[in-house]
């Protein structure tokens, strides 16, 4: 059992170096170290993870799990994909080409049917707890898997908007939220200082100023705020040239282009340049998928989004070899009925959903489970054939990222919570 | 153009700047507060002081010195009206020389509206959460303006409570009923949220997971959660608004017992409840579950497909056949032990606290709110004590979920709610007191800052209450400073309507971007990397140090006779104090130089960004 304050003390590098830069009135922008994660590459690289979030709850019949020309198919089709006997929906032409390097669950079982609790589960793996703020897997593996040379967050949200989609820390504490970013590769808010560097030499002395005398006489105490700690971090980050990884201007234009003009197309871009730099855990969201009418053209619409961004992130990986230490999953909070209202759209679904997940060393090109709709209308208590929970799902992704989901962590409630309850799925983990 | 055109302007402006010019100079005699202060609070307060001087030598440690006045001044605008003292205000404190000015102007900032405005939001948090909820059907601005109200009239807590969960009627003109109307998600009403919240709120207990199973720790099972959520099981919507259902539908003629012997619906059976407008469907079943006493009648709603649930549920009493709805009586279907359980209202313990009559959820307030009920008064004081220092008085454990008060451990540790609890019940259950009690208490009183104090000696200290904790400042309580502290005069109800929605607007959007620390708020928390950027590089900080003749900097700088001046009114109006020493000498060579405009920015600058500004101390 693991002390979480302990993790939070511990110093960060470079730290010492710029309280005394600051005491000296020393310039904040010390060299750039070019630590970046992308000098290694393939398996050796420190492991990230990339979660393609799909807000809304996506069809999982018009996405990974088609039924074409059943009682509750739809109009949607199905094309082949790379791996042999795998179908996926027509709308995902360009997905049809990466499939071989990515498995599909089909069988993803839950029961929480609405947005807010169904996010809260699918995110950290445990069911909404009045009493606790579970941290979302990001938040965990960012926390696990501390990279003390990074300076910017190791915990990132693209494209994300407000609310319960941001993956929380928890009771990891907030500084384990993840980093908004409203607009990914457009500017980034609140990251230049309002004065020039003269000034802001002088602002930095005096607040050091007004610090030492608040320290006197509370040393300890003004230490465990972190204050100054997180005052310094900001400061790091801002000064960083890593932050050229939320930048997507020196990207050439057919690359750019390539992921689609759009807040997620463009996320997908910054995600990959931030797997490149290091961070551990980056969420990109895709809103709109709540089709309760018009589903199919709904999904029409997102899938021109998702399509070639997700598409062109994996060609990406692989070509710049991420993809072995890059974990991939595509995931929203629950999936969609089999029923086509009467609005054309569907309800909510998480009896038997799906989801798309690769890279990182897991095995690719597998089929887990299979839905038969027509038998679940039926009967809701009949699950899909292989189901997987979602805790299993992240026992899974922590194994291959090397952190031990058992590990119990004791939470500000006194209560020691295990980081994950699921049990690893094997065959996922198998060499292939 | 008439002269008056022009004079008028220049005479308000010139009025404008003299008042401020008034605030911002020399120490002058401005109205002091008046208001009363109860006349038996010294004695409750030297019962509390004594508690802690025997405690403090029992554990061994030497409180902290005492703060100075103006930083109990402070921490008690912080935690009574979330913003800091203005500048206006300081100097009326510091005119003030009454040897009981403290406790003189905690009893009117009680009375001022920002208090009870403040606090209701604080306290609407526990009672309703910080959901949105259902759009319509619950109103937070109206519950908060309610609690607001009684909070100013200083109504008896325990009626406060019982209002809340017995509140009936419209969620718009009643404001308590929201307690209720929370509690409704996807249009469904969840009355197991409600007895979680009640025992929560009300009784600082966390019965929760109760709710699926038998509690691991504690010795609440199932059947005690499921026995309270049975009172608020009636909650029904009309167009009258909440009202409680009856508790049965109709009755059987006794000759229906015949029809109750086998699982079969019979056709007499169905047509005696079509007679009472209940239409049953074909397929409905009948589950005996205590022979000859008690049966449910299972039945479909909408499509065939769904699978037959209890509806109804029959019963004999006192040879009559009762039939109840499962919106009158709770029929729980556990699914997960393949169950169906008629409950009836019951609480856990004391159930001769339980009101004679009335209905269950009027039965059940009087119960919660029964004067031996130690827990409800335990609660309550854990939890302004909390709202007052930032962290609960029972330290390590959240704010709602208090050990028995008979368990002996913490007897002895916890005696102090006891204490207070007792004399809050003893004084009307009244708010206002127990904050001015808790205000005139030696721990609220004791500075900060203890000389050489290690890291396991400030543990102790703090344990003890032997020093005043760093407790980080609240979003809004961060913005309200901010703005309050980039302006001399008070804001409050009598300012300008302007000001009044520019800090509003503002509040909403800093405290968005900020991040709310939601129900949880009382858990220790650190700063972020975002909130830091915001602070240090955010519109709202640097438009707030824009040198304008309105806002506090311009004024300073415009008005202030001397570079010593404009420093100690700088420091004043952030941290509330004036500049030691060493800040005097590394500051007042940037001031009274020509750029002394950019000078008392970057000071300010400085001000916000310190963890003084943003740490209650």
């Amino acid at each position: 059992m693991t002390d979480m304050h302990n993790a939070l003390k511990r110093p960060v590098s470079r730290r010492d170096v710029l309280r005394l830069a600051a005491g000296l009135g020393v310039s904040f922008s010390l060299p750039a170290l070019d630590l970046r994660a992308a000098a290694q590459r393939g398996s050796e690289r420190p492991r990230s993870v990339i979660i393609l979030w799909m807000a809304g709850g996506p069809s999982q019949l018009e996405t990974w799990d088609p039924h074409p020309g059943t009682k509750y198919g739809g109009p949607t089709k199905a094309i082949d994909t790379t791996v042999p006997g795998l179908q996926i929906a027509d709308l995902f032409p360009r997905m049809a080409e990466q499939m071989h390097h990515l498995s599909v669950i089909r069988s993803l079982v839950s029961k929480e049917g609405d947005h807010e609790r169904g996010t809260y589960f699918v995110q950290t793996g445990y069911r909404p707890d009045p009493t606790v703020v579970h941290p979302a897997m990001g938040a965990v593996l960012a926390n696990r898997l501390q990279d003390p040379e990074l300076e910017i967050p190791q915990h990132v949200s693209l494209a994300s908007g407000d609310g319960f989609v941001v993956p929380r820390g928890g009771y990891l504490g907030d500084q384990w939220d993840a980093f908004r970013i409203f607009d990914p590769g457009r500017n980034i808010r609140n990251m230049q200082p309002r004065v020039g560097e003269k000034r802001q030499q002088r602002r930095l002395q005096n607040l050091d100023v007004v610090t030492s005398a608040f320290r006197r006489g509370r040393a300890r105490a003004v230490e465990q705020t972190l204050h100054e700690d997180v005052v310094e971090r900001a400061l790091l980050m801002m000064s960083s040239e890593q932050l050229k990884a939320f930048q997507i201007d020196e990207e050439p234009q057919e690359i750019v282009e390539g992921y689609g003009d759009s807040r997620f197309g463009r996320g997908c871009l910054v995600a990959r340049r931030l797997v490149e730099q290091g961070v551990r855990s980056i969420q990109v969201v895709l809103q709109g998928f709540d089709t309760h009418a018009n589903n199919f053209d709904g999904h029409r619409t997102q899938a021109e989004i998702l399509d070639p961004a997700f598409a062109a992130l994996m060609q990406d990986l692989v070509e710049r070899d991420l993809l072995d230490s890059t974990v991939v999953l595509c995931v929203g909070e629950f999936g969609r009925t089999p029923q086509i209202n009467p609005l054309d759209g569907r309800d909510h679904w998480p009896l038997g959903f799906s989801c798309v997940l690769g890279g990182g060393g897991l095995r690719s090109g597998l089929v887990i489970g299979e839905t038969s709709p027509e038998d679940q209308v039926r009967d809701r208590t009949l699950k899909p054939a292989d189901p997987v929970e979602i805790p299993d799902l992240y026992a899974t992704i922590l194994a291959r990222m090397g952190v031990d989901g058992d590990e119990e962590i004791n939470t500000p409630i006194g209560r020691p919570i295990a980081i994950c309850e699921g049990t690893p799925i094997a065959s996922l983990l198998e060499e292939a | 153009m008439k002269p008056a055109h022009i004079i008028t302007p220049l005479l308000v402006a010139m009025g404008v700047g003299a008042l401020s010019a008034m605030a911002v100079r020399n120490p002058i005699l401005l109205d002091v507060p008046a208001a009363s202060i109860p006349s038996d609070l010294e004695t409750t307060v030297a019962g509390v002081n004594d508690w802690f001087a025997e405690r403090w030598t029992l554990d061994g440690v030497e409180p902290a010195g005492m703060a100075d006045d103006l930083t109990i001044l402070r921490r008690l605008s912080l935690s009574l009206h979330g913003t800091i003292p203005s500048l206006e205000e300081i100097r009326r404190f510091e005119a003030d020389d009454r040897p009981d000015r403290l406790e003189q102007w905690t009893a009117a900032m009680l009375d001022d509206p920002r208090f009870a405005d403040y606090f209701a939001e604080r306290l609407a948090r526990a009672f309703v959460g910080v959901g949105q909820g259902q759009f319509i059907i619950f109103r937070r601005d109206r519950f908060n303006a309610w609690l607001g109200r009684q909070l100013k009239d200083d109504v008896p807590y325990d009626e406060i409570v019982r209002a809340m969960i017995t509140g009936q009627g419209i969620w718009t003109s009643k404001g308590e009923v929201n307690f209720v109307t929370a509690a409704i998600a996807n249009d469904e009403f969840d009355p197991n949220k409600l007895t979680a919240r009640t025992v929560r709120a009300f009784l600082g207990q966390r019965m929760d997971c109760a709710q699926c199973h038998d509690h691991p720790f504690d010795d609440w099972t199932q059947a005690q959660f499921e026995g309270l959520t049975a009172h608020y099981v009636p909650v029904g919507r009309s167009l009258v608004g909440v009202e409680d259902a009856d508790r049965f539908a109709f009755t059987l003629p006794a000759e229906f017992l015949e029809d109750l012997k086998g699982t079969d619906v019979s056709d007499r059976l169905r047509g005696e409840f079509r007679e009472n407008d209940y239409s049953i469907r074909a397929r409905a079943e009948l589950m005996p579950l205590v022979d000859g006493e008690l049966w449910v009648l299972l039945d479909g709603d909408e499509s065939d497909e769904e699978e037959l649930q209890p509806q109804y549920a029959i019963h004999l009493d006192n040879g009559e056949l009762k039939v109840s709805t499962r919106q009158q009586v709770y029929i729980v279907d556990d699914t997960r032990y393949d169950e169906v359980r008629v409950v009836p209202p019951a609480v856990p313990f004391h159930p001769e606290w339980l009101g004679e009559e009335g209905t269950p959820r009027q039965r059940l307030a009087e119960w919660v709110t029964h004067p031996e009920n130690r827990r409800f008064e335990r609660a309550i004081v854990n939890r302004v004590w909390g709202l007052m220092f930032g962290r609960p008085f029972a330290l390590d454990r959240p704010v709602d979920d208090l050990p028995d008060p008979d368990d002996p451990v913490t007897a002895e540790s916890l005696a102090l709610l006891d204490m207070l609890g007792e004399d809050f019940r003893q004084h009307d259950y009244s708010i206002k007191r127990l904050v001015q009690v808790i205000a005139a208490s030696r721990p609220f009183r004791l500075a900060s800052d203890v000389q050489s104090a290690g890291e396991a000696e400030l543990e102790d200290l703090e344990r003890s209450w032997a020093v005043f904790p760093l407790v980080r400042l609240r979003p809004e309580q961060v913005i309200g400073a901010m703005l309050q502290a980039a302006s001399v005069k008070t804001i409050d109800r009598n300012s300008h309507l302007f000001v009044r929605f520019l800090r509003f607007a503002r509040e909403q959007g800093f405290v968005d971007e900020f991040g709310d620390p939601g129900e949880n708020e009382l858990s220790d928390r650190v700063g972020t990397i975002p909130q830091a950027l915001l602070r240090m590089n955010g519109q709202l900080a640097s438009e707030l140090t824009e040198p304008n003749p309105f806002g506090s900097v311009g004024r300073i700088s415009a008005l202030a006779s001397s570079p010593e001046a404009t420093l100690d009114a700088c420091y004043l109006v952030c941290l509330t104090r004036r500049p030691t020493e060493p800040e005097r000498e590394h500051f007042l060579p940037q001031l009274g130089t020509q750029r002394e405009g950019q000078a008392v920015q970057d000071l300010f600058w400085a001000l916000f960004n310190s963890p003084e500004f943003s740490w209650n101390h």
